[in-house]
């Protein structure tokens, strides 16, 4: 019996201990290590010099590299997330009708999701070429047909074009998976509301606007925090695409963190601005959080 | 109403072109003569249509074995973490232990820190292991997930606690009540977790990048990237080498699509 109680006391941590251990070796231990990391020097090779904040000050004050991936990685981020938000949104919506077919448009509107990024990156590379890719050569045949001469940028070697050019793969990429998202938020809502609105005469505009906005709202909550999240962490796209260039144009924070830490031997450094980036997607997070009473409507109040 | 529904249909379409054209461009550039890679007006269809691009692709890069390594890297992982992902969910949403809330916290504080800021550490970790280009560093680090933990101890919860009660009176261990009752019965959301746990890693880049340095030891997505390096103005036997990348999924995808379009709507979310 005192086996058996003993056993059962403990046996929780059993259960745990798989778990835990890799737990606790790559994501507890290595969270505070990576926060110790950030006040000192190291380049791996040479024992670690302690430099207290001053590497948060340089990235922040006094490093004018620093300074031009955080506004790109803004700029993304801004650039891509409300696309997103309302492209999925607009494309849930018209897949929520009985339509013919609509099996066939949802597969296809989520095969890029399913889809290896480097693959995407590089046939969108390919087709942003700016003398041989199909984009351009569609806008000079478009020119020619309409006899307007129409000159389109050098998208990925220009400092204005190329970072669009990525925003138009990562949108391209994720707009079937939260149109996903969308989708079964829509399913979620009752009928009736539609049948009511109906009955008082709502067109199809006050229908979206007064039921369907409101009752998807936690659903816009959730899929802005996420989509926030993983903007503000974006790497692959230009990493394939162009290589962080031309001259630093699309060179995102992670991707500053991966040169400074595997290129340039600063993992110090690299810590630092890996703390930074957190601190921005925990603000912003928590900002989204700390206002929904504003904008998002749960059930449980009305 | 006829009139909506076809102006539905034709956006849509539209829609739908704009998707498909940069699979379908990828193909046909996999398929073209060198030289005409580079024409204007561009070919959508390649006359005659140049297989041996792919074999070409093959012989250069061992795309083979960046498979091998994927599928050993992805199916691992998967299966690592459902085991002990469901494992310490039972713990947390079924037993009683002295901390179990405050470890429960620990692991939804760490769900919100990215990537980015345990990627140094957790490289420095491998380094001094000397795991670096193993199947270890590959496998072992992003085995072991808060979120998936989080996620399947919030589905054993929606379990009835009488099934267990039940089982306990009959004398079944509590390893039995997990085996026998709560996995069971966990079916779907064990599925969607296998499913978002296989296509992230399967899809995976930076950490893969990071901690291998061989060619024998790429994935392929990182292969994939190392490829481009090498040949990069060679669209045919890099669209070649897409193909090769993507086809597989996307049959997975297409067989399956139900599962991947239920897990998302099931558990709100799937891994990236």
């Amino acid at each position: 019996m005192r086996w058996y109680r003993l056993q059962r006391a403990y046996e929780g941590y059993f259960f745990l201990a798989p778990n835990i251990t890799g737990f606790l070796l790559f994501t507890a231990i290595p969270v505070i290590a990576s926060f110790a990391l950030s006040f000192f020097r190291w380049d791996l090779l040479t024992p670690p010099v302690y430099i207290g904040t001053q590497q948060f000050k340089e990235l922040l004050f006094n490093d004018p590299q620093f300074r031009r991936v955080a506004f790109n990685t803004f700029y993304f981020t801004f650039g891509t997330v409300p696309a997103r938000v309302v492209l999925s949104l607009l494309l849930a919506v018209a897949l929520n009708q009985a339509l013919r077919g609509i099996t066939i448009y949802r597969v296809i509107y989520f095969m890029p999701v399913v889809t290896s990024l480097v693959a995407a990156a590089l046939v969108f590379q390919w087709i942003f070429n700016g003398n041989f890719g199909i984009l351009n050569s569609l806008l000079w045949s478009l020119g020619e047909w309409l006899h307007i001469p129409i000159h389109p940028p050098d998208w990925l070697n220009s400092t204005r074009w190329a970072m669009p050019a990525v925003m138009v793969l990562n949108l391209w990429k994720n707009v079937g998976f939260t149109m996903i998202i969308y989708l079964a938020g829509l399913q979620a809502i009752p009928q009736e509301l539609y049948e009511a609105a109906e009955v008082d005469g709502a067109g199809g505009w006050a229908k979206f606007r007064y039921i369907t906005l409101p009752m998807l709202s936690p659903t816009t909550f959730f899929v802005v925090i996420m989509s926030l999240i993983w903007a503000f962490q974006v790497f692959e796209e230009p990493y394939i695409m162009t290589k962080g260039g031309p001259a630093f144009a699309t060179t995102t924070l992670v991707q500053y963190i991966y040169l400074n830490a595997f290129r340039w031997s600063r993992m110090g450094k690299a810590a630092a601005a890996a703390w930074l980036l957190f601190a921005v997607i925990f603000v912003f997070t928590w900002l989204q959080v700390r206002y929904q009473r504003l904008w998002v409507h749960y059930e449980a109040d009305q | 109403m006829a009139l909506k529904r076809l102006s539905l249909h034709v956006l849509l379409l539209a829609g739908s072109i704009l998707m498909l054209v940069p699979f379908a461009w990828m193909l046909s550039t996999s398929l073209k003569e060198p030289g005409d890679v580079f024409v204007y007006p561009p070919q959508w269809i390649p006359q005659p249509a140049r297989w041996e691009n792919y074999q070409e692709t093959v012989t250069v890069m061992p795309f083979g074995r960046f498979y091998l390594n994927s599928v050993i890297q992805a199916v691992s992982v998967t299966v690592l973490q459902l085991l002990t992902a469901s494992l310490a969910a039972f713990a947390f949403a079924r037993l009683r232990f002295r901390g179990r809330d405050l470890l429960f916290l620990l692991y939804l504080g760490t769900m919100m820190i990215p990537f980015p800021v345990t990627l140094i550490p957790n490289f420095v970790i491998v380094h001094y292991l000397g795991w670096v280009d193993t199947f270890r560093a590959l496998i072992l680090p992003p085995a072991f997930s808060a979120f998936s933990t989080f996620l399947l101890r919030q589905y054993f919860l929606s379990i009835p606690v009488e099934l267990d009660d039940a089982a306990r009176v009959d004398g079944a261990s509590s390893f039995r009540i997990w085996w026998q009752i709560i996995m069971p019965l966990s079916g779907p959301a064990l599925a969607t977790l296998a499913i978002f746990t296989f296509l992230g890693q399967w899809n995976s880049f930076l950490w893969p990048l990071v901690v291998t340095n061989s060619e024998k030891m790429r994935t392929l997505p990182v292969g994939l990237a190392t490829f481009q390096g090498q040949y990069s103005i060679q669209w045919h036997l890099l669209m070649a080498g897409s193909v090769i990348a993507v086809l597989p999924i996307l049959v997975i995808y297409l067989v399956g699509q139900k599962w991947f379009v239920r897990g998302i709507t099931l558990t709100g979310m799937g891994g990236r």
